[in-house]
C-alpha cells in the first residue's frame, strides 16, 4: 500500500537529528513535526520570521499576528525567537539549518527540482523554495511518485520550470525511499507493501535497485 | 524629531500614478491596512507594487487588484488570489517573481547603500536569465540588485513619535527591510507613544528610517488560514 501523507512525514521524520534546526516547506511536510521521535530535540525554522516554532494554537488563542510560512495561525514554544525576512534567510543561505523538507511537482535524477510553476496554468511563485534548495546541505524532498495518470514525477530531466538545480539529494515519496546521486536514482527503501517492480515501473529516471530492498519501518 | 502626521489622508499625500511603492507584511500578516485603504481612495493607478504577496481578492493589496490600480506587482509568492491569477494570466499584470530571500536581501541592499550583491537563490532557474553570474567557493552565485521607492509603506506594532517602531512576532517579516529602502518612509501603527516611552533597547526600527508615523484608526488584522487545534 502506498504511504499516504501522514506516512510520508512519518518516515521523513526518522531522519531527523538531535539538536538540528530544520526548515518545513508548505503540505506534506508540515506535517512531520508531528511526528518527532522521541529523544530528539529539533527546533522549526519557519523563514518568515520564526525559530521554535510550535503547534497550532488552541481554538480562541489564534492571533493574525502569529503565523507560519504557510500563513496557519501557529504558537512559539519556550526559547523561540522572532527575526525580520532577511535575518531569517541568512540563517538559511548562511547554512545555520541543518534540514530543509519540501515538495516537488517534479525531480530528475541529477538532484534537479521542479515546485513552482506551470506555464501558463498555475503560478503561485516559488517563496522561499529557489533559496532553501540553492543553499540547504541537506534536502529531503516529499512527494507523490507519480500522477493519477500513472505518469511519473521522478524523471531523466524536468519538464517544468525548476526551482532548483543538483541540489536534492533524498526523496520520501508515497512508494519508496530513494537517494539521488551520480546522476542516478538509488532504491533505498519501499513503502510496505509496494513491491520493487512497482516502484521501477513509476520511475522515469534511471533507477539503482539493490538486490535487496527493505520495507520502511513506520 | 517629531514624524507625526494626522492621520492617513497626511500620510499618504504625494504618492502618485506611476509611483513604485513598497508594502510590507506577509500573507495578510503585518500589512498596512490604513493605508491600502486610502490607496483605495485615492485611486492612484500604474503603480508598481512590491510586496512579498498580493493579498487575497477582497482584502489587502487584492483591494488594489481589484480597482487595477497596480500595474506590476514584484513579489515572491502571489497564491491565493484568483483575479491576480487572472489579470496575470491573460498579460494585464506585469509580474516579477523573485526568491523571498532575494526580495528581502534586495529591500535591506537598498536602505543599506549596497547596490548588488551575489547569492546562489535561483542559479540555473528562469530568474537567473540574463543577471551576471560568478563562482565563489566552487559554487555559482548570481547579481542581484538593490531595490528601493518612492514610498515604503510598513506596518508596526508600537511607534513613537520620533518614528522608532516595534513589531508583533511574524507581523515584523518584510516591515523593517522595507522601511529602510524608502525614498519615503510611511509608518502605521497600532498604538503611538510620546519620546521616552519606548525601551530603546528593544527598537526594531530605529526612526532614521521613517518620515511619517500615525495610529491607524482601526485593524481588522484578518486571518489568512485559520489552524487551531481543540483543547483536551
Amino acid at each position: 500500500m502506498a504511504l499516504d501523507k501522514n506516512g510520508i512525514a512519518r518516515r521523513i521524520a526518522q531522519e531527523l537529528r538531535h539538536g538540528w534546526y530544520v526548515n518545513l516547506g508548505i503540505g506534506i511536510p508540515t506535517l512531520v513535526a508531528n511526528y518527532i521521535p522521541e529523544g530528539i530535540d529539533v527546533e522549526f525554522q519557519s523563514e518568515n520570521g520564526i525559530l521554535g516554532m510550535g503547534p497550532f494554537p488552541f481554538e480562541g488563542e489564534e492571533s493574525a499576528d502569529l503565523i507560519n510560512a504557510g500563513k496557519q495561525t501557529v504558537t512559539l514554544r519556550k526559547g523561540a525567537c522572532i527575526f525580520d525576512s532577511a535575518l531569517s534567510f541568512a540563517m538559511i543561505r548562511g547554512q545555520h539549518v541543518q534540514l530543509t523538507v519540501l515538495g516537488a511537482m517534479e525531480v530528475s535524477q541529477n538532484g534537479d527540482i521542479a515546485n513552482w510553476k506551470i506555464p501558463g496554468k498555475m503560478v503561485k511563485g516559488m517563496g522561499g523554495a529557489m533559496d532553501l534548495v540553492a543553499s540547504a546541505e541537506n534536502i529531503i524532498v516529499a512527494m507523490i511518485h507519480a500522477n493519477k495518470a500513472g505518469e511519473s514525477k521522478l524523471l531523466k530531466k524536468c519538464s517544468l520550470p525548476l526551482t532548483g538545480v543538483g541540489c536534492v539529494k533524498r526523496i520520501v515519496s508515497d512508494l519508496a525511499v530513494l537517494d539521488v546521486k551520480d546522476n542516478k536514482f538509488h532504491l533505498v527503501e519501499r513503502a510496505p507493501g509496494v513491491s520493487v517492480e512497482e516502484i521501477i515501473r513509476l520511475t522515469e529516471g534511471d533507477l539503482v535497485v539493490p538486490e535487496s530492498v527493505p520495507e520502511m519501518n513506520i | 524629531m517629531n514624524k507625526r502626521v494626522k492621520n492617513v489622508e497626511e500620510a499618504c499625500l504625494g504618492i502618485q500614478d506611476g509611483m513604485t511603492l513598497m508594502l510590507g507584511g506577509f500573507g495578510l500578516c503585518g500589512i498596512p491596512e490604513n493605508c491600502i485603504g486610502q490607496l483605495v481612495k485615492m485611486k492612484v493607478k500604474n503603480l508598481v507594487c512590491i510586496s512579498n504577496n498580493a493579498g487575497v481578492d477582497d482584502f489587502g493589496l487584492g483591494l488594489l487588484l481589484q480597482n487595477r490600480q497596480i500595474r506590476k506587482m514584484v513579489s515572491s509568492y502571489v497564491g491565493e488570489n484568483e483575479e491576480f491569477e487572472r489579470q496575470m494570466l491573460s498579460g494585464e499584470l506585469e509580474v516579477d517573481l523573485i526568491p523571498q530571500g532575494s526580495l528581502a536581501e534586495r529591500c535591506r541592499a537598498g536602505g543599506a547603500g549596497i547596490p548588488a550583491f551575489y547569492t546562489p537563490a535561483g542559479f540555473g532557474t528562469e530568474i537567473a536569465v540574463g543577471k551576471e553570474m560568478k563562482m565563489y567557493n566552487g559554487k555559482p552565485h548570481i547579481l542581484e540588485s538593490a531595490l528601493t521607492a518612492d514610498f515604503a509603506i510598513v506596518k508596526a506594532w508600537k511607534g513613537d513619535t520620533e518614528g522608532n517602531l516595534i513589531y508583533k512576532d511574524t507581523a515584523r517579516n518584510f516591515n523593517p527591510l522595507m522601511a529602510m529602502a524608502g525614498k519615503i518612509t510611511i509608518a502605521e501603527v497600532e498604538e503611538l507613544v510620546k519620546p521616552g516611552d519606548l525601551d530603546p533597547n528593544f527598537i526594531h526600527t530605529p526612526g532614521i528610517f521613517v518620515q511619517r508615523i500615525f495610529q491607524g484608526e482601526k485593524y481588522e488584522k484578518r486571518i489568512e488560514q485559520r489552524t487551531v487545534r481543540p483543547r483536551k
